[in-house]
């Protein structure tokens, strides 16, 4: 289990527990988060999970594939700390995580 | 007119209708919710079924939409095992499978869609599949396996998921087609010849215009196909993937238009103000095309989903999205945006040779569909012209070297 805190665009926050080996994009839809939609399941093929990392735990969330970069390259308002969040995944070194929402997925 | 503490009553607790659940407490609803499905598990992801979960990378925890505790614990009532066989739609009630009578003050179509089958001798033998749900997917993986033989009736993109996955697993795969060409209702030809040499490449082996007239067994389990020519195909199981049909028959029944699935306007509403429908069991309006159409895919559910959430709890309205589809053979990633209603020219950007290229549908100089095939900027550009209607340069479209954030005309 890994705690981990989404923030709305508008500054809600929902911390959540998530089981280690899902990823940050699942632990937002189990506990039903709104601002991911998450329209292809995991797949790397929407970014409509596009999410912010805080500076914090940029190290600590893995590299991005070519396809996430190319697949954010493309998505809106993006920045440096943007990742897909489903090519996230959860481990134990990422309790206390937070991530920041865009204000749209699509 | 929104009545946050309104019943709300939806039937079919797949992909549609979990996330309809999830919308409505998400946008504030505050009324009792109560979720019927006839499968024996709540809301889980299917397109896992022929990809990740059939090659063993992705479990049954993975796939479910939320956990089991999540629906008592949010006011949802999770009916599973069930289905509605009746509506009343001047009293406001359905009747289930079980009997049991309940009141509605909103009721929400997500029945999705059924396997279409195959009218022939044998289709009930042991080993004759289809792919819609997870027991389905237990059935196929089971008959999946080292030298296994599949036989694929139907070349569209579930028979091609499966035959990818089951060429993973050590598994032969022959996929036998009705047209002459792969994927002939969905993709256009290019894709088609490009998909078919990637699959025969890997071991896939493929029978084009054939039709099937018989499964054949032995001990009440298939032990070949038999082709209107003669030929007999030897296999260990068949798998049906030709196409489904949407669940629309109650509604039918009850008096609701339906045509190829429960007319719907954009609000995923019916006729009926107080009967919504959403998923693959909608025709709906699709504004950037002008007409009504039947979509079968998850974002079509996702957003019907949202969309009708969002009017029954008052919320403004949402901006219509870009229908779009994906589908994952090998390692190929294939993202198509929009669909090719009224296009007059094709035009691929790339080389299919390097299994990196995408075809765009041009009705004049504003893109009304892109297929893209490993190519995500293709892909999310497309959506995004197709979105806003901006006009692009065919000739920078077409010039690889112009990146496409400079194709606008």
């Amino acid at each position: 289990m890994a705690k981990i805190t989404y923030i709305e665009h508008d500054g809600t926050e929902h911390s959540v527990d998530v089981k280690t080996g899902l990823s940050v994009m699942e632990g937002a839809i189990k506990n039903n988060v709104p601002g991911i939609d998450a329209d292809c399941g995991g797949a790397c093929a929407c970014a409509t999970c596009h999410v912010y990392v805080d500076a914090a735990f940029e190290g600590k969330t893995g590299e991005k594939s070519a396809m996430e970069e190319s697949m954010l390259d493309f998505a809106e308002n993006v920045e440096p700390n943007s990742r897909l969040s489903c090519q996230i995944k959860v481990t134990d070194e990422l309790d206390g995580l937070i991530v920041r929402l865009p204000e749209s997925q699509h | 007119m929104s009545d946050l503490k309104a019943k709300v009553v939806i039937l079919g607790a797949g992909h549609a209708g979990g996330a309809m659940a999830a919308f409505l407490r998400q946008a504030g609803h505050e009324g009792p919710i109560v979720l019927i499905g006839d499968e024996p598990i709540g809301p889980y992801q299917r397109p896992p079924l022929s990809k990740a979960w059939l090659k063993g990378e992705a479990d049954a925890d993975s796939l479910a939409l939320k956990d089991p505790a999540w629906y008592a614990d949010n006011g949802c009532d999770l009916k599973l095992g069930v289905r509605a066989t009746g509506l009343n739609r001047g009293d406001k009630t359905v009747t289930l499978s079980t009997g049991e009578t309940v009141s509605y003050d909103i009721l929400v179509f997500a029945t999705g869609a059924r396997a279409r089958k195959l009218p022939i001798p044998g289709a009930d033998l042991q080993g004759v599949l289809e792919l819609r749900t997870a027991a389905d997917a237990e059935a196929l993986k089971a008959a999946l396996g080292e030298g296994k033989r599949l036989a694929i009736i139907g070349g569209g993109y579930v028979g091609l998921e499966v035959a990818a996955s089951a060429r993973a697993l050590g598994a032969h795969a022959m996929v036998l087609e009705r047209e002459t060409r792969i994927l002939a209702r969905v993709a256009c030809s290019q894709l088609s010849d490009f998909f078919i040499a990637y699959h025969k490449a890997r071991g896939v082996s493929f029978e084009l215009g054939v039709e099937i007239t018989a499964f054949e067994g032995e001990g009440g389990h298939i032990r070949r196909v038999r082709l209107a020519d003669g030929r007999a195909i030897d296999c260990d199981a068949a798998l049906v993937g030709i196409g489904a049909i949407p669940n629309d028959d109650l509604a039918k029944d009850a008096g609701l238009e339906c045509v190829n699935g429960i007319v719907v306007d954009l609000d995923a509403r019916t006729a009926d103000p107080d009967v919504f429908a959403i998923g693959d069991v909608t025709h709906r309006p699709l504004p950037l095309y002008d007409r009504q159409f039947r979509l079968e895919s998850v974002p079509n559910a996702l957003e019907q989903a949202k969309v009708a959430a969002g009017v029954i709890a008052g919320k403004p309205p949402l901006t219509p999205e870009v229908p779009w589809f994906w589908s994952d053979q090998f390692d190929l990633k294939l993202q198509i945006a929009g669909l090719p209603f009224d296009a007059d020219t094709i035009l691929v950007r790339g080389d299919p040779a390097t299994a990196k290229f995408a075809v765009f549908h041009l009705k004049g100089d504003q893109i009304q569909a892109v297929e893209a095939v490993n190519s995500p900027p293709e892909f999310m550009m497309g959506k995004q012209l197709i979105g806003n209607r901006k006009a692009v340069s065919p000739e920078r479209l077409a010039d690889t070297t112009v990146s496409m954030k400079e194709v606008i005309a």
